[in-house]
């Protein structure tokens, strides 16, 4: 355990006189400060260069990047030792936008787009306005009219054709959209003074908290049939995205709850001074503040949910890993689910990354 | 429960100054607890016709059918001719068996790449960052089916890999040898559990005694006694054997020692790694909390390192820790539902084959979210009282 012990060294380390080659300085205080350490590294980078090295050599140095279409038998060649990247350009279309049309794949990649621009506008400070609002109403409209079609000359597609990346992204921004404005009116429930609002706010939330997601999407896809009259019937698609929204509130509410204990008992007094009636004291005074304090576990939140999304695999529908699942399944391509799962994992890898870094630069901009 | 309201209201009689205030809150409860009622007899109507257009009755009889569903891998001993109920119990202990196992290593593991993250040694922390930061990224599910194909690409079991002697990794899972645990062995483990107890509590009033006169009493040679030499002592007299049993190869499979099944195994690791990930976040920003004078003071005393971070470091730390950690377990223990995804039959996966059997839907999942809430709140419950013992006492 020579790690923790360390810390409180560095500030003398500093104060030593700077002399020397800045480099060896570096690699002295960082990776030589005493003799264990320095084991330590030698060690580490021993492992390290065993695994990068076995990495390369499987991934890059004896990989097949490129087929005859759907033809396996260059990659059945170096099995186990070198990485079949050709099943990605093979199966591309098919793990990005699963069964959709063929000819008709610009709308979901369109729809795609238009996600990504909308996720970056968002996270532009100077944007947080009312009209941030009416411009997410405005693209997810956008996006349902293009996944579905129907109208101005587009050919319907109807949601059970629906599938890959497209799928992952609504099931994660509609569960979003709808769950924030329902968390909101939860946590607001939980702080109420009245106390029948109070108890089936914390019964909602400790019920949905308390039960694994997988429940709630079996119960979506099993269950609810029997809820509704008979003869009613909702597609699978919009089920679980029901679940993923009831789900979605009740995380979102215990996040905002913590942003509107953070405010400060002042705000309330004062708005009530100005004679505000409730909701108006809400919307004006309390919400906005409560909101900002917790926008990075906000976003970390949505990190999760981006992530959950994916279990809709177990109730068959088609997101972004059940279409890598399902492309594996082709006898020719069988054996090498382990590139698809690489592929795959870097798409949602690239999304929460992206996302977490930019909740990091948050935290770092109002910490100062 | 913090209400809007600076002071309590002035108590009044029932229908004493029922003021407007009071007729709009009135209004606004019976509003929604109204509809809240409307939806669910809404929803409870449906339910009982559809029901019985399919001739299914509601209630829990069947669970006293015979279940007639296989289960591979279950600690309790399983046939499929025991009851539904049966199953439902197998389900639960395969649950506990992934969970508890899993929280366990998970905070180990979390631990150290937490405290690497705060090492010295800049590769060190870059690498456990690195890890972390992987890990974090990428949906359980997806690394969970990522293990368990390397699971099944493994060399069968003739050609099983020995990291250690013993120890055989194959596509049947992981072999380990054993000690088999008998009643005899049960009684001398039991006695050792009776002594950690007995010694908790000497330790505890020596302490307050030295907090009385302030002579240190040391509490070790208890320690040893009731720990070590009692059962021991037990062991010798009832003549109890500790045989390590090791895993043959014969034919085709293993025989002897403790099999962890692939899937078993897939979900350990795919749980371990991932709550790990959050853990040493956790456990990071526990330690960066403890202000730089409580080094500094401890250092200025001349503590040693080690009893530095054991009396003054981690005590703090831990009343940062704790809370969150509470909630990483209870996200482990969900999260062992997603074995349904590759066969390890968990309480969900069995409730979901009982659900498709019979189309007793409502109770199936009525029955998985007791569960869940009963662990949930026990692990809750546990933490709670372990957080109040830890928590800061002010004056």
């Amino acid at each position: 355990m020579t790690a923790i012990t360390d810390m409180p060294d560095l500030p003398r380390a500093a104060r030593r006189p700077q002399i020397g080659n800045p480099v060896l300085r570096w690699l002295r205080a960082n990776l030589f400060s005493s003799i264990p350490n320095g084991i330590l590294t030698v060690v580490l980078l021993a492992v390290l260069a065993k695994g990068v090295f076995g990495f390369l050599q499987w991934g890059v140095a004896n990989a097949v990047w490129l087929t005859p279409a759907n033809d396996s038998s260059a990659c059945k060649a170096v099995r186990g030792l070198g990485a079949c990247w050709a099943i990605i350009p093979e199966k591309y279309r098919f793990i990005l936008f699963g069964t959709y049309p063929f000819d008709e794949q610009w709308r979901p990649a369109l729809s795609v787009a238009l996600f990504i621009a909308l996720f970056l506008l968002s996270t532009r400070r100077a944007l947080w306005r009312r009209e941030l609002a009416f411009l997410w109403v405005g693209a997810l409209a956008l996006i349902s009219v293009l996944m579905w079609g129907g109208v101005f000359g587009l050919s319907f597609v109807s949601q059970d054709r629906w599938g890959g990346l497209p799928v992952t992204l609504i099931l994660a921004t509609f569960g979003l959209a709808f769950g924030f404005p329902l968390g909101i009116l939860v946590a607001l429930g939980r702080r109420s003074k009245l106390p029948a609002i109070r108890s089936l706010s914390v019964l909602y939330v400790e019920l949905i908290r308390g039960v694994p997601l997988v429940s709630l999407l079996f119960m979506a896809s099993v269950m609810f049939p029997l809820f509704m009259p008979a003869g009613f019937n909702i597609d699978k698609l919009l089920r679980a995205q029901i679940a993923i929204i009831l789900f979605a509130g009740a995380y979102l509410a215990e996040v905002i709850r913590g942003g509107l204990q953070a405010v400060p008992r002042g705000q309330y007094e004062a708005a009530d001074a100005l004679g505000l009636s409730y909701w108006r004291k809400q919307r004006l005074v309390v919400l906005p503040q409560a909101i900002r304090h917790v926008i990075p576990p906000l976003v970390n939140t949505f990190i999760a949910f981006f992530k959950d999304t994916s279990l809709v695999l177990i109730i068959g529908i088609f997101d972004l890993l059940t279409t890598a699942k399902t492309a594996i399944i082709d006898p020719a391509w069988q054996q090498f689910s382990v590139e698809v799962y690489i592929f795959v994992a870097a798409i949602y890898f690239v999304f929460c990354f992206a996302m977490s870094r930019y909740s990091r630069s948050l935290e770092a901009t109002s910490a100062r | 429960m913090t209400s809007d309201d600076p002071r309590p209201p002035p108590r009044r009689s029932f229908f004493g100054a029922l003021g407007p205030n009071e007729l709009k809150g009135l209004f606004w409860q019976v509003l929604v607890v109204g509809v809240a009622v409307a939806v669910i007899v809404f929803l409870w109507s449906n339910t009982v016709t559809n029901l019985s257009a399919r001739r299914i009755t509601t209630g829990f009889a069947f669970l006293g059918r015979e279940a007639g569903m296989p289960i591979a891998d279950s600690l309790l001993a399983y046939n499929p001719r025991d009851s539904y109920l049966w199953a439902f119990v197998v389900g639960v202990a395969n649950t506990l068996r992934v969970a508890v196992i899993g929280i366990v290593l998970a905070t180990i593991l979390g631990t150290l790449i937490g405290i690497s993250r705060l090492s010295a040694n800049w590769l060190l922390s870059r690498l456990a960052a690195v890890y972390v930061e992987v890990l974090r990224d990428i949906p359980l599910l997806l690394q969970l089916l990522f293990w368990y194909v390397l699971m099944q690409a493994l060399p069968a079991a003739r050609a099983a890999w020995r990291p250690v002697e013993g120890v055989f990794l194959s596509n049947r899972g992981l072999i380990l040898p054993a000690i088999p645990i008998g009643s005899p062995q049960l009684l001398v483990l039991g006695t050792a559990v009776l002594g950690c107890i007995a010694f908790l509590v000497i330790q505890r009033s020596l302490v307050a005694q030295q907090m009385r006169d302030g002579k240190p009493r040391p509490a070790w040679p208890f320690g040893l006694g009731l720990i070590v030499a009692l059962p021991s002592a037990v062991s010798l007299l009832l003549g109890v054997s500790w045989t390590i049993e090791w895993p043959q190869l014969r034919g085709f499979n293993f025989v002897g020692g403790l099999a962890l099944a692939p899937e078993y195994f897939a979900l350990l690791i795919a749980l371990v790694t991932y709550t790990s990930a959050f853990i040493a976040e956790i456990v990071r920003s526990g330690i960066q909390s403890v202000p730089r004078g409580q080094w500094d003071a401890a250092s200025a005393l001349g503590l040693r390192r080690s009893f530095m971070l054991r009396q003054i470091i981690l005590p703090q730390a831990l009343r940062v820790i704790v809370p969150p950690m509470t909630s990483q377990y209870l996200n482990l223990t969900k999260n062992s539902s997603l074995a349904v995804a590759i066969g390890y039959q968990d309480v969900v996966s069995i409730a979901n084959t009982t659900l498709n059997q019979t189309g007793q839907a409502i109770e199936a999942i009525a029955l998985i979210m007791a569960v869940f809430l009963t662990i949930s709140l026990g692990i809750s419950f546990f933490m709670n009282w372990f957080n109040a013992r830890i928590a800061l006492a002010e004056r």
